[in-house]
């Protein structure tokens, strides 16, 4: 199944990335290994972002404010007709699950690289994907197909499916409009609570119910369907490592799924696409109890974040392929050519402090150390010297470790973590370390609630450390002073640096001194 | 050269010389093999007799710190003829200033000049990439000084408060 070089007469000339970020830079890796020119877009606060530093074109479009920028489709669509872009990717997040977005995409003439607005419009709303898989056989986590109209009709459904239950926004997504109700005396505030903040969120109160599954595991299947009705499974990710719904780590295969639950769960999800009229790339997400049931939950209509772990152990592409199949190509490879090789595991890299309960961190990158080496991907949207800006999501890279199965994954991984140096703004990266070495996480014992439970931890280090960390200290003094000796950078820069404590302490001292 | 180095608030008197590219060092009275290579800005590869080190410094909002693998250190270096050494202690007895963590914009101010501040009590907010951060008070006073308004954009280290 390789790819052969692009001469398809209706391949695109000319990709519009409507995304920011490691995802852009992506998509616009790919179109140059395809031979397509990409066009950038960037807000106010982005000119000097990565994403504009690898394009071919780069086109402003308005304040930071996203939808002042990259979710504002006329301004979109405005560059796609100046830059004659044939194409628009719109990576994952803004604009990507947006029906109207792909509808005035096809109005403008312009493909959307992603599903038809029909299908996102079957999908977008989670009680109307709900009542077309039921007709497809979709397995469910018991519950309602509609949303609730009543408080009483809430609590005879809770009353019949059993306690504990989850009440979900319709149009929800991570991890708003959601609440946990384990008794019914709490289920009325509960429901009020969930209503308002979808309101608020969503502009959509639609709340439905279901039975809650205590400590899933949260497993999903990347589909990939062609425009001539082809659709294939590329295998499971497992992101049972989560922290506010928010994934943190996903790994490619998952440890509990075997050759025969893989085939049963991608031929659901298959299933699932198909019910939709669904195109392009996928992913259908499963809740999976201690039983090994699996339930439909939702599917995700777009590129997912952690799509390079499904790459590494398929040797798929999975953004070029997106291309080729919005350029009418057919699948390149059947079902049965999809092979599963090795284990990928990611981490997501983000500027938050893992001492001030990981809150955002955006602020100017002053040093880089980035690992490379055997089993190593990274797909960074991040460099030395480029300010994070305060107005997105902190994702900053994606770090992926590939081996020949998990432990050499995870120890490939953990060596690189270990080179990894992000210096000037803090990030989440001693969290890996700590997830990588607990003994539940190498057991691959994972579900939604370990992340909670190891951050109520301290930062358990063992014992026999204690000697090496007296040693560490007094490396830390000796260069202390070797980089004051030095006179080093760090010193003559803080001296030359404006809000510097020290800068200010050696300008009145002298200023005093000059004074006496 | 004599240091004075503070490591994560532990104390330690470095004597540091360089003679023909050579170093000799003597760490609390305790002589040390030391070589030394800057490899970059604020990179330092350090050999301790045979033991290899890479050394990152870090300065954060004003602030020291050096990593040691992946383990960081607040530093704080003070060279006891130097200018600096004194002016830190005069900064010490002085008015506390409460600086930015990070960019972002001031949402609330929840204390007025002239009111009593506890150690640990929040003294404004600021929100950052969508989250809201609440900037305490590192000492027991007064506030002396609010140099922010609600709503000003604020960068990290930027002096919000001072606290007396």
């Amino acid at each position: 199944m390789g790819h052969p070089t692009i001469t398809s007469r209706l391949m695109f000339k000319k990709i519009l990335i409507a995304n920011r970020g490691e995802i852009a830079v992506r998509v616009i890796r790919a179109c140059h290994e395809m031979g397509i020119a990409a066009v950038a877009v960037y807000s106010d606060v982005d000119r000097a972002s990565l994403h504009i530093r690898k394009a071919d074109e780069a086109y402003p479009i308005g304040a930071a404010a996203a939808r002042e920028s990259y979710l504002n489709i006329e301004k979109i669509l405005d560059v796609a007709k100046r830059s004659g872009a044939d194409a628009i990717h719109p990576g994952y997040g803004f604009l990507s699950e947006n029906a109207k977005f792909a509808r005035s995409c096809a109005d403008a003439g312009v493909k959307f690289i992603g599903p038809t607005a029909a299908a996102m419009d079957a999908m977008g709303s989670k009680t109307k994907a709900r009542r077309a898989m039921e007709r497809a056989g979709v397995p469910f986590v018991p519950g309602t197909s509609r949303g609730l109209e009543s408080f009483e009709q809430a609590e005879q459904v809770a009353a019949r499916i059993g306690y504990p239950v989850m009440l979900k926004a319709a149009a929800g997504g991570g991890g708003k409009g959601m609440r946990l109700v384990h008794m019914p005396q709490d289920l009325k505030s509960a429901l009020e609570g969930a209503r308002s903040e979808a309101e608020r969120s969503f502009g959509d109160g639609e709340i439905y119910i279901e039975k809650a599954i205590v400590n899933p595991r949260h497993i999903e299947m990347q589909v990939l369907a062609d425009e001539h009705g082809n659709t294939v499974y590329l295998g499971e990710r497992e992101c049972s490592l989560q922290r506010r719904h928010q994934k943190v780590v996903e790994e490619a295969p998952s440890a509990i799924v075997d050759a025969d639950m893989r085939r049963r769960m991608g031929e659901v999800a298959v299933r699932v696409a198909q019910a939709a009229g669904y195109t392009n790339a996928g992913t259908v997400e499963f809740l999976v109890d201690q039983q090994k049931n699996f339930y439909f939950l939702e599917m995700n209509t777009r590129l997912q974040v952690e799509h390079p772990v499904t790459e590494l152990i398929t040797g798929l592409d999975l953004v070029h392929l997106q291309i080729r199949i919005a350029a009418g190509e057919r699948l390149p490879f059947t079902q049965d050519d999809v092979q599963i090789r090795g284990h990928a595991i990611e981490c997501r890299i983000y500027a938050e402090d893992p001492d001030n309960n990981y809150f955002p961190s955006p602020g100017k990158i002053t040093l880089l150390l980035q690992p490379s080496g055997p089993g190593i991907r990274r797909d960074s949207g991040m460099y030395e010297g480029w300010t994070v800006p305060m107005d997105y999501d902190p994702l900053l890279a994606k770090l992926i470790g590939y081996g020949t199965d998990r432990d050499q994954a995870i120890n490939r991984l953990m060596r690189a973590l270990n080179e990894y140096f992000v210096g000037g703004i803090k990030t989440n990266i001693s969290l890996f370390r700590r997830i990588l070495r607990h003994p539940d996480f190498r057991a691959a014992k994972l579900d939604t609630g370990f992340l909670d439970r190891l951050l109520k931890q301290n930062d358990d280090l063992p014992i026999e450390n204690l000697e090496s960390e007296a040693k560490a200290a007094e490396v830390a003094v000796i260069a202390a002073g070797v980089f004051a000796a030095l006179g080093a950078a760090t010193g003559e820069r803080a001296m030359a640096g404006s809000n510097s404590k020290a800068a200010s302490n050696w300008k009145s001292t002298a200023r005093e001194e000059g004074v006496q | 050269m004599i240091y004075n180095v503070t490591i994560n608030d532990k104390n330690y008197r470095l004597e540091l010389n360089r003679a023909n590219g050579r170093w000799s060092c003597r760490l609390d009275g305790c002589a040390m093999e030391v070589d030394a290579v800057l490899v970059r800005p604020d990179v330092l590869s350090l050999r301790i007799g045979n033991l290899a080190y890479e050394v990152k410094s870090e300065r954060v909002a004003g602030e020291l710190y050096l990593w040691v693998g992946s383990q960081r250190y607040a530093a704080e270096v003070r060279d006891p003829r130097s200018l600096r050494g004194r002016a830190r202690d005069i900064d010490d007895r002085g008015p506390k200033k409460l600086t930015a963590p990070m960019p972002g914009k001031v949402v609330r101010i929840l204390l007025s000049p002239g009111s009593a501040v506890e150690a640990g009590a929040g003294v404004l907010v600021v929100e950052a990439m969508k989250m809201q951060n609440e900037i305490k008070s590192p000492k027991k006073g007064t506030i002396q000084k609010i140099l922010v308004s609600e709503g000003a954009a604020v960068n990290a280290g930027d002096v919000l408060v001072i606290v007396e």
